[in-house]
């Protein structure tokens, strides 16, 4: 059986860094397919595994070819005939054809495009590259009280589940080599050659030999006891000592509008946002709250199911929500150790008075403690071109156009089709030069 | 045969299991190693899972492989279209090396694992063995060792110059590979040997010389440095003897922008692409070699009453698509199929050994009735390549059965000109045509270094020379020539001649 190997048990994956290199190599073109076809995905399927098709630019691989089509002459063979005879003119499919015999092997020309299957690993990796949380800080180590336990070394006390092993074991043989402790192999050895002895017959070199025998054995039991094989001065153990964590901590505030004027078509631009940002902090930052918040009227806060998948309608106050969010954060999100964003949607329209309201509660209470504010407008295609100026909008639209004025990091924003969204998604949450 | 077919059936079912390879494989052993007198290095087969062997496609067939992202371009684009069924997995890969490795794909049936052995283990292996290209240009006994070698020595350019340079490097050799082979001259001696043994020699020296107690010499000071190595193929640096068809081994000992290491990446690019040059050559004879030998022992295997019926018509199933050759307008068709017109020749040979008639015995009259067709086709398979065997042993006969005919082309014109077909006129046109067309000298460009401006401006000056004035495809010539100028350092111009 010396001529097969099973080889199916192998590691699998032996091309893994032959493809994170592809990735690598065909980022941007990745990225723009990737963005291409989560616009065209429902909400629910932006965290799966797909498909994607992207054009060869940039993992060419040129080689000089020739090109018969753009001069000279050649012959070739071909499988098949029916009916030519010699002489016969066959009109030359016109290019694009492709199909004509050697022209159809010049596999360069159909390599514009190419497809292939990511996992939402890979596909999340590309997609949230280089963005993070602005302004994040950590949060002053006397008010944290995060310590986690490092190591720090080996000491001479401590708990039996702490010993090193290692070093207690080579500690105790140096010094057992040092103070030349017999070996058990050595006393051994003695023994055999006393029980052999004891064998013999009787004479007086015999005894004598006994007599030398047994007391260099006793000597050699004394002195292993003496020398312990594991002495309490051999014993280390691993040490750890607590130390504090500079922590970041943070808490997303998603805020959504889901009243009645916001149309199916909105709402689902909102919740595609928010997936977004929700699978945005989920992958890149292990510690970060998200608390959903939903307002018509009156403000709830909802669990991530409720908030992306279930329907609700009614009137819209839009400060309902920022209290909402207010008295959360009074709750649970201190501001010296948490940092805080929110992020909220919304068409626009609120009551009437209610938007001077926000200003306030946003300049007064809200501002202040956040690190970042990102508000997302919804408008639909044709509001869009008539508020194409920054300046002009719905009430809220303008209300908010103040508060960023005074706040640098208040940020506002406008998506009117699915396309937008990754865009205004990647400039709201851009990696800056001077955040860590 | 009734007498014979009370022997044993090796395998009644489906399913396979390692004695029953065992067992089937001793049987075709016997019949490769003493019916058909096959001459195979010795056989290492591998049983290896559908996604092994989608690694191994994208690795070039080989077992192991330097890391590349178009390796993963191809897997990616391989798995994509295997997924969702649009290819299926080659049965078997076989690589050429001593002992010669063959995989089988786990999926396959028992009748398919046994035409694979038949036809990868002896029908390949015989030819790698025995034809006189792979004798002359590759060497099987080394090329596992210099992968292994090759992987590591990139993967270690890698951590200590970064991916980005390597992969730099190796992009533009790459483009340029097509051009790392002698074609027409005999290399200077490009044993892999040799650059191992180098390698080798200067690692042991740098094991053996180093001291610890170097690291604690003050910065500025330098252990001594390793004794330079003789090596006689220095002397190259002084003098470039052009012109030189091989781009890659002119970059790599002449160009003045290349550092120690690249030349290196530059000469394990230049040493795959020599080893898979008879490769490229021999497509049409290897294949049709494999498929006449699994065809032969297959067939014997049947008539000594060790496979079944149903075995036998799976295996004819197999083959019989694995030789269609569709026709030129059909939507499938993609150029001719190499393993129909490779078996097709092959099993005609016999044919005219055997039963030759009139006009076969006018065509070839040195081997028409000789009945010994193995002395043939081994002649045949030892001392050709794809455009010699084609023009020697290509009948009327086959000619007529693939109904082949020849087109002219004349890229002024806007019709192609029916110039021979399978009539008595047209054979010897047909023929020479398709012979031409597996002739690589003719089908790639021919691209020569012609001079350098060493003294100038240091400009590297490229002419194509043209073949029949059929130009080079002008958008991948400049990224090409972008690549050549990266491994050159300095301009690099490219001429297009007519070269008669």
């Amino acid at each position: 059986m010396t001529h097969f190997i099973d080889r199916r048990l192998n590691p699998k994956g032996k091309s893994l860094g032959n493809r994170q290199r592809f990735l690598r190599r065909a980022r941007a073109q990745i990225r723009e397919a990737v963005q291409k076809s989560l616009k065209d995905s429902a909400v629910a399927d932006i965290d799966k595994d797909r498909k994607i098709r992207i054009s060869t630019k940039g993992t060419k691989e040129p080689r000089f070819r020739l090109d018969p089509k753009s001069g000279g002459e050649r012959d070739f063979v071909l499988p098949g005939n029916r009916e030519f005879t010699p002489r016969d003119q066959i009109k030359k499919p016109r290019s694009g054809d492709g199909q004509s015999g050697k022209q159809a092997a010049d596999y360069a020309e159909g390599e514009d495009d190419f497809e292939f299957t990511m996992t939402q690993e890979e596909i999340l990796d590309i997609f949230f590259e280089d963005l993070e949380l602005p302004n994040l800080v950590r949060t002053t180590l006397k008010e944290t009280p995060n310590r986690i336990w490092k190591r720090a070394g080996i000491t001479t006390a401590g708990s039996p589940t702490q010993i090193n092993l290692v070093r207690t074991m080579r500690n105790a043989q140096g010094r057992r080599l040092a103070l030349k402790r017999p070996k058990k192999e050595d006393v051994l050895a003695l023994e055999v050659q006393l029980d052999a002895l004891e064998c013999e017959p009787e004479s007086e070199a015999r005894r004598g030999k006994i007599a030398a025998l047994k007391e260099e054995l006793a000597r050699l039991n004394a002195k292993r006891k003496w020398i312990a094989y594991i002495d309490p001065v051999d014993v280390r153990f691993n040490a750890f000592t607590e130390q504090p964590v500079p922590t970041s901590q943070a808490v997303m505030f998603c805020l959504m509008d889901v009243s009645g004027s916001m149309g199916e078509r909105e709402k689902d631009l909102a919740k595609r946002f928010y997936m977004l940002l929700h699978l945005f902090l989920k992958r890149r930052y292990e510690k970060v709250d998200i608390v959903f918040i939903r307002h018509t009227h009156d403000a709830q806060e909802v669990d991530e199911q409720e908030f992306f998948y279930s329907r609700q309608s009614g009137g819209t106050i839009v400060s309902t929500a920022l209290e909402k969010m207010l008295e959360i954060q009074r709750e649970r999100y201190a501001t010296a150790d948490w940092n805080i964003y929110a992020a909220q949607a919304s068409d626009g329209y609120t009551q009437s008075g209610d938007a001077r309201r926000c200003v306030e509660m946003l300049n007064n209470d809200i501002m202040p403690l956040c690190q970042y504010y990102a508000y997302i407008e919804i408008l639909d295609e044709r509001e869009m071109e008539v508020f194409a100026s920054e300046d002009s909008g719905a009430e809220l639209w303008r209300a908010y156009r103040t508060v960023a004025e005074t706040w640098d990091n208040f940020a506002t924003k406008r998506i009117s089709k699915p396309v937008d969204i990754f865009p205004v998604f990647r400039e709201l949450f851009k990696k800056t030069e001077s955040a860590l | 045969m009734s007498a014979m077919a009370t022997k044993k059936l090796l395998f009644d079912e489906a399913d396979w299991d390692f004695a029953t390879l065992d067992r089937t494989y001793k049987a075709i052993e016997e019949i490769a190693l003493k019916d058909l007198k096959l001459n195979v290095y010795p056989n290492q087969i591998e049983v290896i899972s559908s996604e092994q062997m989608l690694d191994a496609y994208s690795s070039l067939g080989m077992p192991l492989m330097y890391n590349h992202w178009s390796f993963g371009k191809l897997f990616a684009r391989e798995e994509t279209l295997y997924r969702v069924g649009y290819s299926a997995l080659a049965y078997e890969i076989v690589i050429n090396s001593s002992p010669c490795i063959s995989y089988l794909l786990e999926e396959n049936t028992m009748t398919m694992q046994a035409l694979v052995m038949a036809h990868a283990a002896f029908g390949h292996n015989h030819f790698f063995k025995n034809n006189y290209l792979f004798r002359q240009w590759t060497n099987a006994e080394g090329i596992l060792d210099y992968l292994a070698f090759a992987k590591s020595y990139i993967a270690a350019c890698e951590d200590r110059y970064g991916r980005d340079e390597v992969e730099s490097i190796l992009d533009s050799a790459h483009a340029i590979m097509d051009h790392g082979v002698f074609r027409y001259s005999r290399p200077p001696k490009p044993s892999r040997e040799r650059v191992m043994e180098k390698h080798l020699r200067r690692r042991r020296y740098e094991a053996e010389a180093y001291s610890e107690l170097w690291r604690t010499l003050p910065a500025g000071i330098e252990p001594p440095a390793a004794p330079p190595i003789p090596d006689p193929e220095e002397d190259f640096y002084d003098e470039m003897k052009l012109p030189e068809e091989n781009l890659l081994y002119l970059l790599e000992k002449h160009s003045p922008a290349l550092k120690s290491w690249q030349r290196e990446v530059l000469r394990i690019v230049r040493t795959l692409a020599q080893y898979f040059y008879p490769q490229r050559q021999t497509k049409v004879m290897n294949e049709g070699c494999a498929t006449f030998v699994h065809h032969t022992i297959m067939n014997a295997l049947y008539d000594r009453g060790m496979i079944s019926e149903g075995s036998l018509l799976e295996f004819l199933h197999s083959h019989t698509s694995v030789v269609f050759q569709p026709e030129f307008d059909d939507r499938r068709y993609s150029g001719i199929n190499p393993y129909a017109l490779g078996y097709g020749m092959m099993a005609d040979i016999k044919r005219i050994c055997e039963e030759p008639t009139s006009e076969d015995r006018d065509w070839f009259p040195a081997f028409a009735g000789s009945g010994d067709y193995m002395a043939t086709l081994k002649d045949a398979w030892a001392n050709y390549r794809d455009e010699s065997f084609i023009e020697q042993f290509l009948s009327p006969k086959l000619i007529r059965d693939m109904r082949l005919f020849a087109l002219h082309d004349d890229s002024e014109e806007s019709a192609y000109e029916v110039s021979a077909i399978h009539n008595e006129n047209g054979y010897r046109a047909v023929r020479s045509a398709i012979a031409r067309q597996y002739d690589i000298g003719f089908a790639e460009p021919n691209i020569q270094v012609v001079s350098a401006d060493l003294k100038g401006d240091r400009t590297l000056f490229l002419q194509h020379h043209m073949h029949r004035g059929i130009p080079l495809h002008e958008a991948t010539k400049n990224s090409v020539l972008a690549h050549v100028e990266r491994l050159w350092g300095h301009e690099v111009d490219l001429e297009e001649v007519d070269g008669q």
